[in-house]
């Protein structure tokens, strides 16, 4: 058994799992606090019903998110070792200046906000989730910062006395132009994500039978979530096609692998829509294709040139074949090409179907209107789930398609794995979380519908006066446990 | 003092924050099934760390983090050599945050109860487990020439890691104790001051036990002096709970906790993971830190915001400093959602 694969299945089946939680996290913080706002300007009951729905959701989200991702910090000392002693001077300060930064902000006030109810003063109670809200987007900031560092190293030097790569420019590698461009593409993906949740269960009440005189309380929530999906599915659309150009530019190989593109296009390269048969380069294959496109793609014109993956494999080897280090060296530079292909081609996809439901449900609630057609039901069974598959194949298009690099570059996979570790003590680990894993999202799945298809409670004045400027003597208790 | 013993300082108090917050919560965590005889009682239990176990359970990513950053060679050999200790302890804490947010959100006695063992397991292990890794990463451990750890997880659990997990665990009875002694009110907290009472005098015996252990090979002054600190508040805090000094007690319990973690480190000193093979193998503070230029820029940034973090979560341990008691629980208000399949009709329940 290759401890190697063995890591690396882990480190796939723990982020992908972590990562189905950080979206709606992510997206749906800003959209309680919202809400908040909302009822605090109009002080109207609809809203603050909704508030508190979508508040409880949101921390069912958020426990599993914050849980599973313990593992992720730890996960690089247990199975990367030797990759942590290579990159740590570099790759450790971004994960603790998340933890200081972000990790302490958004727990603290996430436990002020749902314990806060009535015993803050309202403002700083709303304020609380907006910080919530910033305390994700700084997390994902300084851990986008730390995997743009393996897509594109930049600020280090290589230190041959101590034999790793060392920082000599911080600023440079929170400014690296990969950051720049992946930071605001995850972030909108992950508010077309929480748009998408927060649509399809606006969109369940107000086809309820009996949703009686809350029919106007869930239309909103239905619009706000997609407009929120249709938004920033543009945006997921503008910033991809940035970071397509960049990557291009920083890692050919990818966009190659992306496309399967196995000789290097003098110009008008076509893009797939999809391909039948063996992605291997060796026969011929059917493939439904738009001409230029990839050019386009890859490069902003129609007309330029797009290496090939069997061109820069033969440039890599020559490169980095015979690294003196070691650390580089790979029989091959190419990845998993067929997963590159798929997985670009699902992010892409399930994001346009993502926005095709958004436009299509505020077109059906337009006015009065409810969507009644059986099909709709589909749209809020699955609807969700295609924006947040859709940033998990975005991921691992990301990941593998680097491959077979851990630092582009610079280390190779197999350099970084703890030498010191079994293959069988970490498939007891992969095996441990896998099952762990699956029993939550059970768990987890179950309570999120129930909680969903229970809507929002009844509407209580709130306990507190507002003149009481937070004196807790006087406020209620909350017992949210 | 240069860079890496600054950051060495630095580790050490983040161990000593995650330790002493988290110390707390573990301890209710634990004492959940002794000092939670009603369900009344129990929901008082955990709503008294409600808001913060989750701020505290961060200072350990941060310590996790901050290790990594300013000593990523202590950071991949202890991760990587202790893989087994920290695989538990990951699952620990993962069905206890979960036990925490799950647990009230469905009304059914049978769903609280799992969520009640996943809370008590969930604080036992990690309790026991850093206690068991603190003793060894002090005592020493088998490191090879690379760095590498050769030990299995049964070599952790030897007599001195056992002896490191039993006082820990005894010790964060205690203080999680004299927390919800100092948090609560009524027939409970009576309770949770004579629970320290028994816990306390069988912690100050372990970690006497411990202090003595490790100090004869690793002792120097300086952690004979904080060893003898944690000593005397510990029975401080015990002789204040006994007149029901509750503050003074828990108060007491954060200083022995603070105290014995600068012992340990001052133990280490200047290791950061000795080598029982070889002393030439052995981790130490320059050996296994990041560049100047790295830690350089981690100090600005810790020093910076450090106090705000310390700012606010001290802000939220004065909004919720009120004791709480089973008096303050509504039976009548139920907990979560229903069981079964009954589903709330929002429209009919608004209107009335």
């Amino acid at each position: 058994m290759d401890p190697v694969a063995v890591a690396r299945w882990q480190f796939a089946i723990t982020t992908v799992y972590h990562y189905f939680f950080v979206p709606i996290t992510i997206g749906l913080a800003m959209v309680v606090a919202g809400f908040e706002t909302a009822y605090l300007r109009t002080k109207r009951p609809d809203l603050l019903r909704t508030t508190k729905l979508l508040g409880k959701l949101f921390t069912i989200n958020f426990a599993l998110g914050l849980a599973t991702g313990i593992v992720q910090e730890f996960q690089f000392g247990m199975n990367w070792s030797d990759y942590s002693r290579f990159v740590g001077d570099i790759f450790g300060a971004p994960l603790a200046i998340e933890a200081l930064l972000a990790f302490f902000m958004e727990s603290t006030f996430l436990g002020l906000w749902i314990f806060g109810w009535g015993r803050l003063p309202a403002k700083l109670h709303n304020l609380s989730m907006y910080l919530v809200a910033i305390g994700t987007m700084l997390s994902a900031y300084f851990i986008l910062a730390a995997n743009s560092f393996m897509q594109n190293p930049v600020g280090y030097t290589y230190n041959p006395v101590t034999k790793r790569a060392e920082l000599t420019d911080f600023g440079a590698v929170l400014t690296n132009k990969v950051q720049l461009i992946t930071f605001p593409h995850v972030i909108v993906a992950a508010y077309m994500t929480a748009g998408a949740f927060v649509l399809a269960v606006g969109l369940w009440h107000m086809r309820r039978k009996n949703v009686g005189e809350d029919l106007p309380m869930y239309r909103t929530v239905t619009r706000v979530g997609a407009w929120v999906t249709a938004v920033s599915a543009v945006l997921v659309i503008i910033t991809g096609d940035i970071q397509g150009k960049i990557m291009t530019e920083v890692q050919p190989m990818k966009m190659a692998a992306a496309e399967a593109l196995y000789n290097s296009a003098s110009g008008h390269a076509p893009f797939s829509l999809f391909t039948v048969g063996s992605l291997s380069g060796t026969s011929e294959k059917f493939a439904i294709t738009i001409p230029g496109l990839l050019s386009f793609l890859a490069t902003g014109s129609f007309s330029k040139p797009v290496a090939g993956l069997n061109d820069l494999n033969a440039q890599y080897l020559q490169q980095f074949g015979h690294d003196p280090l070691g650390l580089a060296s790979a029989a091959s530079y190419m990845p998993y090409v067929p997963l590159s292909y798929w997985s670009f081609r699902l992010m892409i996809g399930l994001g346009i179907v993502a926005l095709i439901m958004a436009v299509a449900t505020l077109w059906a609630t337009r006015g009065k209107r409810v969507p009644q057609a059986r099909w709709w039901f589909l749209a809020i069974a699955i609807g969700p789930l295609m924006p947040l598959l859709a940033n998990s194949f975005g991921w691992i298009f990301t990941e593998t398609g680097r491959q077979p690099w851990l630092v582009f570059g610079l280390m190779a996979t197999p350099s970084g794995v703890s030498p010191g570790v079994g293959a069988w003590t970490v498939l007891t680990s992969l095996l441990v979380f896998t099952l762990l894993y699956a029993v939550l999202a059970v768990i987890e799945v179950k309570l999120t519908l129930r909680y969903v298809r229970a809507g929002a409670e009844p509407y209580e004045p709130p306990a507190t006066s507002d003149g009481n400027d937070g004196d807790a003597a006087e406020a209620p208790m909350v017992f949210a446990y | 003092m240069d860079l890496p013993v600054i950051w060495f300082v630095l580790i050490a108090v983040l161990w000593i924050g995650y330790l002493v917050l988290e110390g707390f919560d573990f301890g209710v965590g634990m004492l959940l099934p002794v000092l939670g005889r009603t369900p009344a009682d129990r929901r008082v239990l955990l709503n008294s760390v409600g808001p913060f176990w989750d701020g505290n359970e961060v200072w350990i990513l941060t310590a996790g983090g901050a290790m990594f950053a300013a000593f990523p060679y202590w950071y991949a050999t202890l991760f990587s050599g202790f893989y087994l200790a920290l695989l538990l302890i990951l699952v620990a804490l993962i069905i206890r945050a979960l036990g925490f947010e799950y647990r009230a959100k469905i009304d059914d006695p049978q769903w609280r109860k799992r969520w009640d063992i996943a809370i008590v397991i969930g604080s036992a292990v990690p309790a026991l487990l850093w206690g068991v890794a603190l003793a060894n990463i002090v005592n020493g451990v088998p490191i090879d020439a690379h760095g590498e750890y050769t030990g299995t997880l049964f070599t952790l659990l030897g007599p001195v890691g056992l002896l490191g997990g039993l006082t820990t665990v005894a010790l964060f009875l205690t203080h999680g104790a004299l927390f919800v002694a100092l948090k609560t009110d009524g027939p409970i907290r009576v309770r949770a001051r004579r629970i320290a009472l028994r816990t306390g005098p069988v912690a100050a015996l372990l970690a006497v036990v411990l202090f003595v252990v490790l100090g004869s090979k690793h002792g120097s002054v300086q952690s004979w002096t904080a060893a003898a600190v944690a000593a005397i508040a510990l029975l401080a805090a015990l002789a204040a709970a006994a007149r029901g000094r509750e503050g003074w007690s828990f108060a007491g319990t954060v200083l022995t906790i603070g105290a014995a973690v600068v012992a340990m480190f001052a133990m280490l000193y200047p290791n950061v993971m000795p080598s029982t093979l070889d002393p030439a193998w052995s981790l130490t503070i320059h050996g296994a830190a990041s560049s100047t230029h790295t830690l350089g820029i981690m100090t600005v940034v810790a020093l910076i915001f450090t106090p705000i973090v310390l700012i606010y979560q001290g802000y939220t341990y004065w909004v919720f400093r009120r004791r709480i008691s089973a008096q303050h629980v509504d039976p009548t208000v139920p907990v979560g959602l229903p069981s079964g399949d009954a589903t709330r009709e929002g429209s009919a329940r608004a209107a009335g």
